[in-house]
């Protein structure tokens, strides 16, 4: 299209992690700089379980809360938290147009259903009858509710109501980075005026870590920040946690009076195939077309760092050769040894905790030994923030102080 | 180029025109277009009885599943193989780009990946419990199993074909529930329509038919229970309907810019004139009584198109030949059409191939591209006890050649998904 582009802010951001729940509750988490996971739950593995959180505030119909599963009442939670933050809760007007993306996994299982059958297949006299006669005997049937993707979207529009328009994205770590960059590019472009856009993931779930396990991607004992977690083999800590955004043009922010906590400037993403130095050379590219915006002495990077072995050590590769050779002392941060990983919402979270350093105007401390993340005092005006997967998947978006 | 040209390459709202160049089909009729159209305009269902695995105690032991290629070993793998399998015909006829390199972004309808009780029981029997087995005996020797990682990735079947054919930029992997192929589509407009690229590639593809999934939408009611006869299982808009089936497909779309078509003198094979979407909150699985979202989807998709109702002259119905789907699309498509309602011809490819879950927007786009070009709308078969609450022209059994300029496919699903595609012919 012709115009150009129009200029997108974030005007709301509803987080909720085992930091506790807010802006003001993670701050003060970050602040304090002491990380640590829990590895009592599922020993030895190291998650990061969701704080205690009344759900009743933002989803009032117990009813409501029964049909849906971990992840989508951490999910539909957060972007109520997101849509009060931006004065757009119990808008009808407009939540009626107002778009949504939502990055997500899959459902939760049955693990008690998924245990019964598991032990009695060796014993039962015809395997496949039986699998057929505990699914169709066992199962609640409004568990596929609880599993689809796009349900906790569903869910967002029930209780929440928006309904503008609504697509899931999957994918793991790119979903979210995608659903960002899609939303703020329909803005810009001006397929959208305003979208609610992030997702959420409950990680103590040991099917999930059975997934990742496949691969030998999860953390064990003893807890390390995730830059770290190298030499010992590398891996991430799941953790659970809900992020959305509000996000949405600046002219029609100002029409309705809605105050900017910052300005989302641009979001990118790209997929490597992961051979050895390919990701680094993808985050490369990605920085070529953001690196002229960003001012030395008065930025940070947000790194959304798993502790996955080769995909932080090549982020890791990444910043040291571009970013902070370019940006002499920028310093660095990585979420994830305070909040683990989220997968799917880790982009979004680290958006919105971009924000909150920015309302601050300063940055946390570090909390890394392993001597990447430097102290900053400098005030803070942009944030570069990065999600590289585990396996796929490149991301990186500027978010900036407006004023 | 001339200002003259580049002129014509715009829509009625100044955006650049969507145009369709490659097609690409694979359904339980068979693979590839010719095979599909034909049997498809010939009136035969390609519905079965489940031979993939043993469907004692099942309440519903019919789908349309494809049997025609080589086994796979879990829904995502052949998923995959069938995306595989309609992108390389979308690809081939639109001569778009070279071997490997395919000039747009991927946007993939595909469903929910994640493992199932084929890999579940292996791990589960490595384990070696011989007590109660548990997750944590799964978790123990997970690590045996490295391929089972990428496998079940969501991301994995979008990863394999931008790997494959050389896709640009970060693969989309999409849900909208039964709508999820109708949604490929529409980010694909969008993206050419923003000027951020001349192309894409759009995919919808399930092969969702094991034992846990079929058990999944018994349990909620919806699946037809007509065992004894599986072709004529599937009756849209039909008094005695009891439920969709479940089926297996795939469809892909190569969309580009008209004017990078023209500039390449790519045969046009169809116009992607427009896209509506509403989100129903009223219900998981339920539409609002009152038909509202349906009504404004349809309308925004029209409106989209810079069309009036007054132009539709078909309609390619979501058509699932579940009670409530149908009644409710009844509603929708004829407070749309108004008057024309009961002349309009509309019908649905579901009565024949069953319901292709998160493929299906995308197949009856194809299918509804092919109607277009070849002047011939495909029957609702099985139409044998009409409704009488549905007063519609559903071209009941038989095929019919008609006029056919703009076409409207509808999709929904569960979690209030609502999206309609407009599509039509290069004028002359």
């Amino acid at each position: 299209m012709a115009d150009a582009p129009r200029e997108v802010w974030i005007t709301g951001i509803g987080i909720v992690s085992c930091l506790g729940e807010g802006g003001d509750a993670h701050w003060q988490k970050l602040m304090a700089a002491k990380p640590s996971g829990n590895s009592s739950l599922f020993p030895p593995f190291i998650v990061h379980p969701i704080a205690p959180i009344n759900f009743d505030t933002q989803i009032p119909k117990k009813g409501d809360q029964r049909q849906m599963d971990s992840w989508q009442r951490i999910g539909t939670y957060a972007a109520g938290l997101a849509l009060d933050s931006a004065g757009a809760k119990g808008n009808p007007e407009l939540l009626s147009r107002m778009d949504m993306i939502v990055a997500a996994g899959g459902g939760e299982r049955d693990l008690n259903v998924d245990s019964v059958i598991l032990t009695g297949t060796p014993q039962a006299a015809n395997p496949a009858a039986f699998l057929n006669e505990k699914l169709m005997g066992d199962l609640r049937p409004t568990l596929f509710l609880a599993q689809l993707s796009n349900l906790l979207a569903g869910n967002i529009s029930i209780v929440h109501g928006v309904t503008g328009s609504s697509r899931t994205f999957m994918g793991e770590e790119s979903s979210g980075v995608d659903a960002v960059r899609i939303a703020h590019s329909r803005i810009a472009a001006g397929q959208s005026d305003i979208a609610l856009v992030g997702g959420a993931q409950n990680g103590e779930r040991p099917d999930q870590l059975m997934l990742y396990e496949f691969a030998g991607n999860c953390l064990k004992e003893p807890f390390k920040s995730v830059w770290e977690r190298g030499e010992t083999g590398g891996g991430f800590a799941l953790g659970s946690l809900g992020a959305f955004l509000v996000i949405e043009a600046r002219e029609h922010a100002e029409k309705r009076g809605a105050k900017p906590l910052a300005r989302l400037t641009a979001v990118l993403s790209d997929r490597s195939n992961r051979k050895p130095g390919a990701a680094t050379a993808t985050l490369s590219r990605l920085w070529d077309k953001l690196k002229d915006k960003v001012k030395a002495g008065h930025a940070a990077v947000l790194s959304g760092a798993s502790g996955a072995k080769a995909a932080t050590a090549e982020e890791r590769a990444f910043l040291e050769a571009q970013v902070l050779a370019a940006n002499g002392d920028l310093a660095v941060r990585a979420t994830g040894s305070y909040l683990g990983h989220g997968i799917e919402p880790q982009f979004p979270m680290n958006l919105a905790l971009a924000v909150v350093a920015l309302g601050h105007g300063q940055l946390f401390p570090p909390s890394d030994a392993s001597g990447l993340e430097t102290p900053m005092s400098a005030s803070l005006d942009q944030v570069l923030v990065t999600g590289v997967g585990h396996w796929r998947g490149e991301g990186l978006a500027l978010v900036e102080r407006v004023g | 180029m001339a200002s003259g040209n580049s002129r014509s390459g715009l829509d009625k709202f100044g955006r650049p025109l969507v145009v369709v160049t490659g097609l690409g089909v694979v359904t339980s009729l068979g693979a590839g277009k010719a095979e599909n159209w034909a049997r498809l305009t010939a009136g035969q269902s390609g519905i079965r009885a489940i031979t993939r695995f043993p469907t004692d105690g099942l309440k519903t032991r019919i789908a349309g599943t494809i049997d025609f290629l080589a086994p796979q070993s879990s829904t995502a793998a052949l998923a995959e193989s069938l995306a595989d399998l309609v992108a390389e015909e979308a690809i081939a006829e639109s001569g778009l780009g070279t071997s490997g390199n395919f000039p747009g972004p991927l946007f993939l309808a595909v469903p929910p990946i994640e493992i199932e009780w084929t890999q579940r029981i292996e791990v589960g029997s490595r384990s070696g419990s011989n007590d109660k087995t548990t997750y944590a005996e799964l978790i123990r020797v997970a690590p045996q199993f490295p391929d089972y990682h990428q496998r079940f990735m969501f991301g994995s079947v979008a990863d394999h074909l931008a790997e494959k054919f050389g896709t640009q930029g970060s693969p989309i992997s999409l849900s909208t529930a039964c709508a999820s192929g109708a949604s490929a589509i529409h980010l694909g407009v969008e993206a050419i329509r923003r000027g951020e690229t001349d192309a894409a590639l759009c995919i919808g593809t399930d092969g969702s038919v094991n034992p846990e999934a079929l058990v999944r939408f018994s349990l909620l009611s919806a699946l037809s229970t007509s065992n004894d006869n599986p072709q004529a299982a599937s009756r849209p808009f039909s008094k005695n309907r009891d439920g969709f089936v479940m089926a297996e497909g795939a469809g892909a779309l190569v969309l580009e810019s008209y004017d990078s078509a023209i500039a390449r003198g790519a045969r046009i094979i169809g116009i992607l004139e427009g896209c509506g979407e509403m989100t129903d909150a009223f219900h998981r699985t339920r539409s609002s009584p009152d038909g509202k979202p349906i009504i404004g989807c349809i309308a925004n998709a029209i409106r989209d198109a810079g069309l009036t109702p007054d132009d539709i002259d078909y309609v390619n119905a979501h058509g699932t030949s579940t009670p409530e789907n149908d009644k409710m699309e009844y509603l929708g498509v004829s407070t749309v059409l108004g008057e024309r309602a009961t002349t309009v011809p509309i019908s649905s490819n579901k009565s024949m191939i069953g319901h292709t879950l998160s493929a299906a927007g995308a197949v009856e786009a194809v299918f509804s591209l092919l109607t277009l070009n070849n002047q011939r709308i495909p029957p609702t078969i099985n139409h044998d006890i009409p409704d009488p609450a549905i007063l519609m022209d559903v071209v009941p059994n038989k095929a019919r050649d008609a006029r056919v300029t703009h076409a409207i496919s509808n999709s929904f699903g569960f979690g209030g998904q609502n999206v309609s595609l407009v599509m039509g012919l290069e004028p002359a």
